[in-house]
This record gives C-alpha cells, sequence and structure tokens, in this order.
C-alpha cells in the first residue's frame, strides 16, 4: 500500500474485496480463502523479516492455533469463527510472548535455525502424542457465526472468506500504521545495525521480541483459519516444509508493501491449484522455478513492481558473504 | 549391559551414516557459508541412483560385490557432476546476496529436486536390498549383527579422516581453510575463490550423495526421505558449529546415539529428543560446541 494511502480508503478497499465475494465462483472463494489465510502468517513473517530475522518455523505458532481451537472446540463445542480466530490469534500469541525473549538474542542463520528447531520439536510431540490422533490427527465441526449455522456449503464458504478476509484486511491495515510508526522504523534500523540501535538508547532485543510477538498472533490466527477451513488438523501444520512455504511467499512478496503479501499470496495459490490441474506430481517444480525467478529478477519481491526504489540499498560488487552478521554479540 | 552395547552400537551404526552427510553440509556452509536445503535432496539423489544401478546389475546375473561397487561409482559420476553444474550454473548468479536469500535459493532447488525425483523414480517405494548380505552376520559379544550395517562404520571414519587429512596436511587443503577463514584475503593472495567454491560445493554433494548410496541397502527410497535427512543434518551441524568437521562428528554421534537410545528406551521421543538438543545447544552455544567465537562487524 502506499504510503500516502488513508487508512479509511484501505477499509473501502477491504470492505470492496469482502463484497466481491458474492461474484466469485466457490472454487475461487475457497483458494481466496486460504490465500487470505496464507497471507496473514506471511504477513507475520514480513513484519519479523524487518528486523533482519527471518523465521523458519512459523509452522510452530500456525500449527499451536490450530491445535488450540481445535481442541476447544471439541471439548466445549466452541464453533463460532470470529472467536476461533481469537482463541487461534492467543494461543500463537502467548506461545510467542514466551519463545519471543529467549529467541530475540540471535540472528541471521541461528535464528532462522533455531525456529526450525522448535517447530519441529513441536511437530515430534505432536506425531507421537495418540491423544491428539498422532500422525493422521483429527475432524472438527463446521465453524458458525454469531449463532448462525450455515448448511448451504456455498453459504458457508463465503462466510469464511468474509472472516478471513476481514481480519487479514485489518491486520494488513494494522501493520501497515505499524510500519510507518516509530516502533516500525526502529525495527528497519535493528535489520541494518542492532549494536547502532543499541547505542540510540533502545533495545533492539525488544523490538525484536514485540515483532515476534506480532508475527505469532497473526501465525496462531492463521492456523485458525486453515483448520476451519479444512475442518481437520494434523502434525503436518508444524512441519518444516508448511513453514517454508510461508517464508516463501514472504520472499514473493518482498518487504515494502503490505498488499504486496497479499498478491504473492493469491499468486502462489493459482499457481498451486493451476499446476495441480495440469502438471499434477510436479507443482512443487514449479514453485521452485517461480521462486527462483523472483529472487533473480524481483529482489525485493513483487512489491518493487509499483513501489519505486524509496529504499534502495546499495550492495558493494565485492560485499563479503555476510558470516560475521551472524553471530551474536 | 548387552542392552547398553545395543544402543551404543545402533548409534554408532545411525552415527556412521549422518556424518557423511553432515561433513558435506558442513563444507559446503564453511566454504560458501551457504545452508544448503537441498542437501538432503542430494541424499535421496545418491540412494536412487544407487538403487538404479543395484537393480541393473542383479538383472544382468552379476554378483552383489559388483553392484556395490557399480552403485558408488555411477553416485560418484552423477553426484560431482550435478554439483558442479548446480553451483557454475545457478549459485553463482546469487553469490554476495544476502545468507537468508541463499538459504531460499537451494530452498527452491529442493523443491525442484523433489519433484523430479519423483519424475524419474515415481512414487512408490524402491528397494536395493542385495548388497546388503554382502558382508554377511556377525555375531559380536551374543549380538548378531548384519556385516553390511558394521562396514559403515570404519567407512565413514575412512572418510572422515581423510577429509580431515586432505584439509589440514595438504596444499589444497590448506588453501580451502584459506578461503573459510578468509576470503577476501585468499583472493588478493591469488586464490582461485571461484575454482574453491565451485570443488566443494560439488564435493559437498558428493558427500551426501555417497551417503544416500551407502545406506540405500538399508531402506526404501521413497519421497519424504530428503526432507527426513535434512533436518538430521541440519541438527547435526548446528550441534557440533557449522563449518566444523569435528563438530560434525561429534554431533553425529550425539544424534545417533540419542536416536538409538530413544529407540530402545522411549519410542515415543525419538524425533522430539533431537531438536530438544539441538534447540537446548542453540539456546546455550549458538555457535555450536565446536566454533570459535569470531569478531563482528560495528
Amino acid at each position: 500500500m502506499r504510503k500516502d494511502l488513508h487508512p479509511l480508503v484501505m477499509i473501502a478497499l477491504v470492505a470492496g474485496v469482502t463484497l466481491f465475494g458474492r461474484v466469485l465462483p466457490t472454487w475461487t472463494l475457497s483458494l481466496a480463502t486460504i490465500a487470505a489465510s496464507n497471507a496473514l502468517i506471511a504477513l507475520g513473517i514480513v513484519v519479523l523479516a524487518r528486523t533482519g530475522n527471518v523465521s523458519f518455523g512459523q509452522g510452530l505458532f500456525f500449527a499451536a492455533g490450530g491445535y488450540g481451537v481445535a481442541l476447544i472446540a471439541n471439548a466445549w463445542g466452541l464453533t463460532d469463527a470470529v472467536a476461533q480466530v481469537i482463541i487461534g490469534a492467543a494461543c500463537g500469541g502467548l506461545l510467542g510472548l514466551v519463545i519471543g525473549p529467549l529467541i530475540a538474542r540471535y540472528s541471521g542463520i541461528f535464528f532462522g535455525m533455531l525456529t526450525l528447531a522448535l517447530s519441529m520439536v513441536f511437530y515430534g510431540a505432536l506425531v507421537k502424542s495418540t491423544a491428539l490422533g498422532g500422525s493422521d490427527g483429527f475432524n472438527v465441526g463446521r465453524p458458525s457465526l454469531f449463532g448462525m449455522s450455515f448448511t448451504d456449503p456455498r453459504e458457508a464458504d463465503f462466510m469464511l472468506y468474509a472472516v478471513s478476509v476481514i481480519v487479514t484486511g485489518f491486520a494488513g491495515i494494522a501493520t501497515t500504521i505499524l510500519f510507518r510508526s516509530e516502533f516500525g522504523l526502529a525495527s528497519l534500523a535493528v535489520r541494518e545495525n542492532n549494536l547502532r540501535v543499541e547505542y540510540l538508547g533502545l533495545s533492539a532485543n525488544r523490538i525484536i521480541s514485540i515483532n515476534f510477538l506480532i508475527a505469532a498472533i497473526f501465525a496462531g490466527a492463521s492456523g485458525a483459519f486453515a483448520l476451519m477451513a479444512q475442518r481437520h488438523i494434523d502434525p503436518q501444520f508444524a512441519y518444516w516444509t508448511t513453514s517454508g512455504e510461508f517464508v516463501f511467499v514472504a520472499v514473493l512478496a518482498g518487504n515494502q508493501s503490505v498488499a504486496a503479501v497479499f498478491v504473492a499470496s493469491m499468486a502462489l495459490e493459482l499457481v498451486r491449484s493451476f499446476s495441480n490441474l495440469y502438471l499434477p506430481n510436479t507443482w512443487q517444480l514449479v514453485l521452485g522455478v517461480f521462486l527462483l525467478g523472483v529472487i533473480l529478477f524481483l529482489p525485493r519481491g513483487i512489491g518493487s513492481l509499483w513501489i519505486r526504489d524509496r529504499h534502495k540499498r546499495r550492495i558493494p560488487a565485492t560485499a563479503p558473504l555476510t558470516a560475521e552478521r551472524g553471530a551474536a554479540p | 549391559m548387552n542392552f547398553f552395547l545395543t544402543i551404543i552400537l545402533d548409534g554408532l551404526i545411525q552415527a556412521s551414516w549422518l556424518f557423511i552427510v553432515a561433513l558435506g553440509l558442513t563444507l559446503v556452509f564453511g566454504v560458501l557459508k551457504i545452508l544448503n536445503i537441498a542437501h538432503g535432496s542430494f541424499y535421496a539423489l545418491g540412494a536412487y541412483i544407487a538403487a538404479t544401478a543395484v537393480t541393473m546389475v542383479a538383472a544382468r546375473g552379476l554378483p552383489p560385490s559388483v553392484g556395490f561397487v557399480a552403485m558408488l561409482l555411477s553416485v560418484a559420476l552423477i553426484a560431482s557432476a550435478v554439483g558442479l553444474l548446480l553451483e557454475r550454473g545457478l549459485l553463482k548468479m546469487f553469490y554476495g546476496r544476502d545468507e537468508v536469500v541463499l538459504l531460499l535459493v537451494t530452498y527452491a532447488v529442493f523443491l525442484i529436486l523433489e519433484d523430479v525425483t519423483k519424475l524419474i523414480w515415481g512414487v512408490n517405494p524402491i528397494y536395493a536390498t542385495q548388497p546388503y548380505e554382502l558382508f554377511g552376520n556377525v555375531e559380536f559379544a551374543g549380538l548378531y549383527y548384519v556385516g553390511y550395517d558394521l562396514v559403515l562404520i570404519p567407512i565413514s571414519a575412512a572418510i572422515g579422516f581423510a577429509i580431515w587429512f586432505g584439509l589440514n596436511r595438504t596444499v589444497i587443503g590448506k588453501i580451502v581453510l584459506a578461503v573459510i577463514h578468509n576470503e577476501e584475503m585468499s583472493v588478493s593472495m591469488g586464490v582461485r575463490v571461484n575454482r574453491v567454491y565451485a570443488i566443494a560445493f560439488a564435493f559437498g554433494v558428493l558427500l551426501a550423495a555417497l551417503a544416500g548410496a551407502l545406506t540405500a541397502p538399508k531402506i526404501s527410497m521413497q519421497p519424504g526421505l530428503s526432507s527426513d535427512v535434512i533436518i538430521l543434518s541440519f541438527a547435526i551441524v548446528v550441534i557440533g558449529g557449522l563449518g566444523s568437521v569435528e563438530g560434525a562428528a561429534v554431533g553425529a554421534i550425539l544424534v545417533g546415539l540419542a536416536r538409538a537410545a530413544s529407540v530402545h528406551l522411549m519410542p515415543q521421543a525419538e524425533l522430539f529428543m533431537i531438536y530438544l538438543i539441538m534447540a537446548a545447544v542453540l539456546m546455550f552455544r549458538p555457535e555450536g560446541l565446536f566454533k570459535r567465537e569470531t569478531a563482528r562487524r560495528i
């Protein structure tokens, strides 16, 4: 979203996209629901990436949100979609609150590896916990909204679409405001040089922790959406390839624009469903080539297509590989 | 007593092939500063090629020993070619970019190779069990072991020693160490860093594929093999310290023993244990057990 776009315009945009779902065919509707849900978690990764840290373990919060919602839904019969999203976000957020401060000390590769390790610990635990269905997972009922239950599948799809677009849209608006705030700019400074940020009297660790918490909340809510869309959950939610896909969306989008995250997520879902249709068994190949193409030709993501070099960073031709940045101070 | 011996032997057998995989990963990281997610795919590639070679040899009625040699040779040839091709043709374009970007490039390679192996070898499990009987069964302190498994331990020890010797006692190895230590300085001393990169990457691929070939007779090859192996080898190199040969050895033994111990004592904790060790090591020594502190830029 452009720097000068007013929040009210953005709200109107979200409302427009939601109503647009009325005229979309059913298959696009469920596609868009998944795209919106993936955009939400990728948005979290972008928020975190602005501090220079890429999390390869968002699947941890994704699964935590999903399992939290599923367990509560099955235990107390809570099926309200909005309540489920809030529960998912809370589960992700609580976990993020615990893990964030512990992990904020690390940077670069170590940060990525540690998040990956934690999500795989969770995966390993889920696979072996027979009470939660082990590697098969378990099913949950159809979600309702404010006491209404939807028996018509099309209505149910639209309800889910509307909730996910609105939640993701508002998360996007909040993120845009965050990016422009003092805190958002300080996050960018942490990526450039965390020691200098400390010299200025800010706590780099706290900035990373808060961004991590935001990413975890988004991931938890996204897990709730994924659960509602599939009405099934299994440990695959926490597997590292799931997390990899979200990082994929974030890279595709680049970290300059919030709107790019939605476009990237939708593009990924379209590529996936079309290659599923025409090239079954090779969609990962298509995805890989797509990713390489983006990294090669659009190094700052598809957001750079419409946002011109505002933060153009010069990379020296003889830049040494940034190994020493990996060391924690 | 026998019980502990079983755990230790099983652990060492696991550690032996894990060590070879991790060695490749740690070498590539040391020289190119790339954490190669596609490393597991090269392991799977090696395993699949080995299976094809073994099956072809067996179809001609030749003895399994010929199959064993044929599988190692074919894997070595194809893997080095693939490694050189990938480094020169693809990775080269991304040098100088952020290390996270390079991580994603190898993630893309992982995705591509995942489907390429499916296209070539299909999705059904493939077996190549003929060489497994090659060394017979061995009785060891009242326990029966498949000879092939035990032979893996000296093989990987020999490979580890060869790498250590090559790096520390030969001219080429010293050059590689110089590049690992300070790339800019090596360039100015006249080292052809590009060539070192290409060779190191190809060698890393070769080691992964070789480990795949050596384990091929023990396992069934099917999709998903690569993503499991990469996670294990990540754990090993992170425990030992990225870029350290000794670290890879210690990490492999730790992970091998942890896996064997949890299989025998607490099967439900198998996956869990390894990542827990990895997370614990990262928490307390993010540089791994065997890495020296490095200076950072302010």
